[in-house]
Order: C-alpha cells, then sequence, then structure tokens
C-alpha cells in the first residue's frame, strides 16, 4: 500500500484530521472515513454533481478531487447547510416545491445552489439552468427544482428587507 | 483508482526534478478533472502524482501592457471570474465558461486542457486563435513553442517526460481585432464537441478588410487543427459574405473527421463551415466594439 497521508483541514467550520491513501477521492474520505454521507456518489466521474461540496469556497465535484488536496483546506458539505437543526431556505424550498423524489440528487442541488444564490441572489431562470447544468437529476425533472431555487431566492431577498 | 503516491511539488525545480527521476511514470496533476477520471477508468496508469497548484508561476494570472499570461494551474473559473479579461481575451471567455459545469469549471484549467491533448478540447482552437505561446520547463531551463505544436496525437503532446508547461501567454491584441470561440453539441450544456471552431481577426482601421486571421478547429482531426491557409486567404480581403465563405469552404477542406456517436463526417465538415462562418462573422464584430 502506497504511504498513507495525515490531512488537517477544516469541515463546516470544524478542524478535522484523518488519514487517507492518496487514490481516495474527497468524497471516498467524506462517507467512508468521515462518516459524512450527505454527498452521495452518483456517476465518480465528474458528470452529475452528486458529490458537489465547496472547497475554499468553491464549488467542485468532491469525486474528482484527491482527500490529499484537502490539506489546509475549508471544505463545505451538506451537512452543515441546516444550523443548529433550522433548514436553510433552499431546503425548505425545495421541501415545499417537492424538489426532489429519491433524493439521491438532492444533496448536489442544493450546494450547487446555495453557492449560486451567494454570487447572483435573484438570478433568472436561465441563469439557475445554466450554473445547475453540472448536476443531473433522474426523477423529479428540473421544473421543480428550478421553482424551488426561485422560491428560495424570493424568500432570501424577503428576509434582507 | 490504482494505488500511486502524491506529492505537492513547491516549485518548478523540484517538479521536474521528481518528473526526470521517475521517467515518465510521474503525472502532473492540475485540477484532476481528466487525469483522476482517466486513473480511475484504467486508461492511464501512474507511480507519482505530482501536484503543481502550490508552484507560484503556475497560479499567476497576469494582464499587462505586454499581454495576457495564463499560469498552467489556473482555473477555468477563475478565468470567467476576471472581469478585466473581457475586454481583450472574449473567446478565452467563450472557452472557459463552457469547458463543463461550474463545478468543473472551478478545478479544470486552461494548460489541463491544454497538455490533455483531446481532439475535442475547448480551449486549445482559441489559444491557436490567439497565436498563444506555451512556456515549458524542463531540468535545463524553458523553452517556448506555439500551442499548435504542441498536441501530436489523441492524449499525446510535444512536452518529454521531464517537462511541466509552466504558463500559457499571448500578446496584447492590437487595435481592431476580435475573436470569438463557438462549438457545436446537441445539448445545451456539458457535452463533448461535436465540432468547435475559433477564428481571430484583425482589421483595418475603418473595419472595411481584413489585414490578418487565425482560424483553428477541433473534434475534425486526431489532433486540434490550425487551418493557416483559411486564416491566410482572408489577408488583403474585404470583410464581406464572399470572402468569409471562401475561408470557410478551406477550413471545411482542410477537415478530416470521422463518423462516430456524436456525429458523421459530412454533418462534422457541414459544421465547420458553419461555424467558420460564425466566429469569423462574431470575431468582425468585437473587432468593431460590437456587442456579440
Ligand atoms: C464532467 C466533465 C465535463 C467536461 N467537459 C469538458 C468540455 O466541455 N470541454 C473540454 O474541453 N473538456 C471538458 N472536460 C475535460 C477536462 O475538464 C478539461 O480538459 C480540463 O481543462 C482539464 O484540466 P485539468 O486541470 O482538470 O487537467 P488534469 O486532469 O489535472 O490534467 C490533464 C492532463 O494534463 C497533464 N497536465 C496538467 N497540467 C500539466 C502541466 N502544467 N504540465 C504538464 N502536464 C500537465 C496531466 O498530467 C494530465 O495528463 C470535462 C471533464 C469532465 C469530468
Ligand atoms: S459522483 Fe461526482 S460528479 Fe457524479
Ligand atoms: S430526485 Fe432522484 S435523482 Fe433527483
Amino acid at each position: 500500500m502506497s504511504k498513507r497521508h495525515h490531512v488537517t483541514t477544516t469541515i463546516n467550520g470544524e478542524e478535522s484530521d484523518f488519514l487517507c491513501e492518496p487514490r481516495q477521492s474527497l468524497l471516498e474520505v467524506l462517507r467512508d472515513v468521515l462518516k459524512l454521507t450527505g454527498a452521495k456518489e452518483g456517476c465518480n466521474d465528474g458528470n452529475c454533481g452528486a458529490c458537489s461540496v465547496l472547497v475554499d469556497g468553491v464549488l467542485v465535484d468532491s469525486c474528482c478531487v484527491l482527500g490529499v488536496e484537502a490539506e489546509g483546506k475549508q471544505i463545505d458539505t451538506i451537512e452543515g447547510m441546516a444550523v443548529n437543526g433550522e433548514l436553510h431556505p433552499l431546503q425548505k424550498a425545495f421541501l415545499e416545491e417537492t424538489g426532489m423524489q429519491c433524493g439521491i440528487c438532492t444533496p448536489g442541488f442544493l450546494m450547487s445552489s446555495k453557492a449560486l444564490l451567494e454570487k447572483n441572489p435573484q438570478p433568472d431562470e436561465a441563469e439557475i439552468r445554466h450554473w445547475l447544468a453540472g448536476n443531473l437529476c433522474r426523477c423529479t425533472g428540473y421544473d421543480k427544482i428550478i421553482r424551488a431555487v426561485q422560491r428560495a431566492a424570493n424568500e432570501m431577498a424577503g428576509e434582507k428587507v | 483508482m490504482h494505488e500511486f503516491d502524491y506529492v505537492v511539488a513547491e516549485n518548478l525545480t523540484e517538479a521536474t526534478k521528481l518528473l526526470s527521476d521517475h521517467k515518465g511514470s510521474a503525472r502532473i496533476l492540475a485540477g484532476g478533472t481528466d487525469l483522476l477520471v482517466i486513473m480511475r477508468n484504467g486508461r492511464r496508469q501512474a507511480k507519482l502524482v505530482i501536484d503543481a497548484k502550490k508552484i507560484p508561476e503556475l497560479t499567476d494570472l497576469s494582464l499587462n501592457d505586454e499581454g495576457l499570461s495564463i499560469g498552467a494551474a489556473v482555473t477555468c473559473r477563475q478565468i470567467w471570474e476576471n472581469t478585466e479579461l473581457a475586454g481583450d481575451y472574449p473567446a478565452i471567455i467563450d472557452s472557459a465558461s463552457l469547458i463543463g459545469g461550474i463545478q468543473v469549471q472551478g478545478r479544470a484549467t486552461i494548460g489541463g486542457n491544454l497538455c490533455n491533448a483531446a481532439p475535442s478540447a475547448d480551449a486549445i482552437p482559441t489559444l491557436i486563435a490567439y497565436g498563444a505561446i506555451a512556456h515549458i520547463q524542463n531540468s535545463d531551463g524553458q523553452r517556448q513553442v506555439p500551442v499548435e505544436e504542441i498536441c501530436q496525437a489523441p492524449g499525446q503532446t510535444s512536452l518529454s517526460e521531464d517537462e511541466i508547461l509552466v504558463k500559457l501567454t499571448i500578446a496584447k491584441p492590437v487595435a481592431h481585432s476580435g475573436a470569438k470561440f463557438l462549438r457545436f453539441i446537441p445539448r445545451n450544456e456539458m457535452d463533448i464537441a461535436v465540432v468547435n471552431v475559433a477564428s481571430m481577426v484583425e482589421l483595418d482601421s475603418e473595419g472595411k478588410s481584413f489585414l490578418k486571421a487565425r482560424i483553428a478547429m477541433g473534434s475534425v482531426a486526431p489532433t486540434p487543427l490550425f487551418v493557416k491557409a483559411a486564416g491566410d486567404s482572408l489577408a488583403g480581403k474585404e470583410v464581406n459574405d464572399e470572402s468569409i465563405k471562401a475561408a470557410a469552404l478551406i477550413a471545411r477542406e482542410a477537415a478530416t473527421p470521422i463518423t462516430d456517436m456524436r456525429g458523421t463526417i459530412e454533418h462534422r465538415k457541414q459544421l465547420v463551415e458553419v461555424l467558420t462562418v460564425r466566429t469569423l462573422n462574431a470575431a468582425v464584430a468585437r473587432a468593431k466594439g460590437e456587442q456579440s
């Protein structure tokens, strides 16, 4: 076995460290080593976005990142989205608009949508569809997901007033 | 994925030493959106993966009077988020903003796109059209090569085993010049080019005739193709449908595509013609400062 690396990182704001082999993806480390199973494995090759996380604030597919690359980075996963048991407006909107069926794609869509609204709080439909092109859903159909993002955007805008 | 060792190279000397010590069994890791995928599916093996993202020269993205310098580890997202680039280098933004989706763009680099040498790579025709220069480091020093001389065959570059791409530079565009990149795919996003084309034009001060043009295209040959004759045919010609169509026919003739699940030979040749016309018209519009 190739040498295991000791990696120190910050996950959802808390310092964390783990041992991993270079060949383990960040997704494998999150799920199998750290037991953070929110990020899902859909395709394992960068196409479906079910494994989306933020690395230093940048949205990436964690299946296409090595666990060892997390050294010194800030990682944000779906587990950090609800704060003290209070769902994020996007999570609520996905429930209200039935933006999910089986739910496998949902953590990825939520991470992507949150990154979108942080950059562009009032995206139009085309902007939402463009941003979410790297997230695939096999059951819901995209319209409900788009509506959920629009609803959350409106609610979040309302909260700010 | 198979087993390998991983090391973060801190500088170019370390990276080239590791590469030459490992004689072909080491690979450079930039964004990993090609490398990790093909290592996982077994199409490529490496004993050592050298993470190049901490090498200062590779992370530098700078714009000055001489032109643009894109470090080999600069991501597509860093490029389209840089609002200063859009003015002088809009075709770089065209390419960077359609490689994969947002997640891929957060990791994928322009340098990796070039070194991966896919026939369909979406950044390479643009780099060629702009006349970009690749700066390559080896144990003896640096050499500079026009981008059109890098790709040799699918997945194969002219870099030797101990060499690393440091950066890509593009001279500052002259006045009255413009460029455009377009890709045809059957979906709106996230697909491999059936054909892609980039065109760069330089016009006279009145915008009436071409002084110079460079046209390059992808997915129509084993490597991205620089169609010098198509661009050269425009030099001195008036800007009109006739001259543009003539250049597009030369490009169409130069394309030697295959038929596969993405398209037939005939379809691809037709696309070359159409996309050459469209990119030239759009490049002309940009050269004149019009929106496109
Ligand atoms: C879902 C998905 C969608 C995609 N969509 C597109 C698309 O639309 N268009 C497109 O063109 N591509 C696409 N790609 C392919 C890929 O994202 C791009 O080619 C990308 O630009 C590669 O950059 P990277 O930094 O990830 O390269 P890496 O994977 O890190 O490296 C690619 C290759 O280049 C070598 N290399 C990297 N940097 C250097 C260097 N500095 N010196 C020497 N060798 C080096 C590596 O060893 C490796 O062989 C897609 C990939 C995925 C997974
Ligand atoms: S599992 Fe990572 S993109 Fe599909
Ligand atoms: S809800 Fe099942 S894949 Fe999207």
